[in-house]
């Protein structure tokens, strides 16, 4: 046996990558979304959250190498995937009648959508973001830039709809990937299936709750 | 009953196919599906048309061979049925029927509605064999199983090989037909000894023929004419890993 062929180029393989990459990529989504909800508490929570990131930049850094190299390994995997998978019906059927859900169906276009998104989020918001101001303790004012960037009812609704988006790709990818992990057997199967859609929407609903607010009038004094 | 029939005709691998229609007359409700095209294929051959090419064996539900899909469902709409054991009364008088092939990269179209599907065959054959002693027959219950693995086994081995799993995925793929060849002999204590080498060498072949992956949509689960669950891919994908991690533990 060829370990590099069963990992990287057997179809098993391939879909062990796709699912374990998925799962560090969902943990961040997680740990994200807690730290994001911590806007509510107020300016000085906030911003005092991104100065403790920056204040460990080793740490932070290995963080940002990782997630890079998880995304670049689930959308390597995605794509290698889905080629095959075209591939291996030439000829389509005349008459298509379904019983694969629309979250399944449509994984790959949810997934780009949703990278786009991350892309112009991280521009926006770390590469270079429009708003450098800081706060009276001189530290980043991540409150107010979040604030200003909501504003804009464009930039909230790209904001919502990638995170439905990715609501419906994770209530189908967060129980799949047990599936590629051959840990979803008899029962277990159910819970997965429970868990990926709670936690989808769980996660749509705390990311999305910011825009919302802001868009409702949190937050208006900074303005 | 009177229907309306679109087949699908192709002379061969290499040319082209294309819809034609025709009308299947004085259909009795209790025909099984094959018989209604065999009622078919006879009017065909008494206008001395070619008669409509496809496969099927023992037409009792149990062989794997009869291949078609029925308005876009592998062996029809009915649950846990064949095209031989699916019955008209399912159909509505003056009904149109749409019938295709399986289509998948891996299972070329022979003639209209057959298609080669020794790419399964080749899969199997990659399975080797088991380690069982030859000789006289054992006495029976000489190895002890235990009753839920026997089970399980018996599960898998349900497969008939027909194929409706790779005709209902998305992606063409065959791996509720792999995973329930892997698993119904690797759950049980003869066919343990060889476990390993085994998923590797099925599922090497399998991506050797050009099937596509699994995306765990559950069509293969619902097209299954033996309800093989969707649990035996779950089962293969651990037992790959598992077989990737100790082959190359022992290779270092």
């Amino acid at each position: 046996m060829n370990i590099y062929h069963a990992i990287f180029r057997s179809s098993l393989g391939k879909k062990f990558i796709m699912g374990l990459s998925g799962l560090a990529l969902v943990g961040f989504v997680v740990g994200h979304m807690v730290g994001n909800l911590q806007i509510f508490l107020g300016q000085e929570k906030i911003n005092a959250y991104g100065a403790f990131l920056k204040s460990m930049p080793k740490l932070l850094w290995a963080a940002r190498i990782g997630l890079l190299a998880c995304v670049g390994l689930h959308i390597w995997s995605a794509i290698a995937l889905v080629r095959e998978n075209r591939r291996a019906r030439p000829v389509a059927y005349q008459v298509t009648r379904s019983t694969a859900s629309f979250a399944s169906r449509t994984m790959i276009w949810s997934g780009l959508i949703v990278l786009s998104f991350i892309v112009y989020h991280l521009f926006d918001f770390t590469i270079t973001p429009e708003f450098k101001g800081v706060d009276e303790s001189g530290r980043h004012d991540i409150y107010k830039m979040v604030i200003l960037s909501f504003s804009h009812p464009l930039s909230a609704g790209f904001y919502i709809l990638a995170n439905t988006l990715l609501a419906i790709h994770l209530s189908h990818g967060f129980q799949s990937l047990f599936q590629s992990l051959g840990l979803s057997t008899g029962r277990f199967r159910h819970w997965f299936q429970s868990l990926a859609l709670v936690l989808g929407w769980l996660i749509f609903v705390g990311n999305v709750s910011i825009p919302t607010a802001v868009l409702l009038g949190f937050g208006k004094e900074v303005l | 009953m009177n229907l309306t029939l679109k087949v699908w005709r192709q002379k061969n691998a290499d040319e082209p196919g294309q819809f034609v229609s025709y009308q299947a007359k004085g259909i009795s409700q209790d025909m099984s599906f094959l018989e209604m095209l065999d009622v078919v294929n006879e009017s065909l051959m008494t206008e001395g048309q070619e008669p409509i090419a496809f496969d099927s064996d023992c037409r009792e539900g149990i062989c794997g061979t009869c291949s078609v899909v029925i308005n876009g469902a592998p062996h029809g709409e009915q649950k846990a049925t064949t095209a031989c054991q699916l019955h008209m009364r399912h159909f509505n008088d003056g009904e149109t029927i749409t019938i295709e092939p399986w289509r998948a990269k891996p299972f070329p179209v022979i003639r209209d509605l057959r298609v080669d599907r020794s790419a399964f065959d080749r899969i199997i054959q990659s399975g080797g064999f088991i380690s069982a002693s030859t000789g006289g027959a054992p006495d029976a219950n000489a190895i002890p199983i235990p009753k839920p693995d026997a089970d399980t086994a018996m599960d898998a081995a349900q497969c008939i090989g027909c194929g409706a799993c790779v005709a209902a995925c998305k992606n063409a793929s065959a791996m509720l037909f792999v995973s329930a060849k892997v698993s119904h002999l690797g759950v049980l204590p003869q066919g343990k000894v060889e476990k390993d080498r085994r998923v590797l060498a099925m599922v090497n072949q399998m991506d050797k023929e050009g099937f596509g992956n699994c995306t765990v949509t559950g069509s293969c689960e619902a097209a299954c004419p033996k309800e093989i669950s969707l649990d035996f891919i779950s089962r293969m994908n651990r037992d790959y890993a598992a077989a990737v991690v100790k082959s190359a533990w022992n290779q270092s």
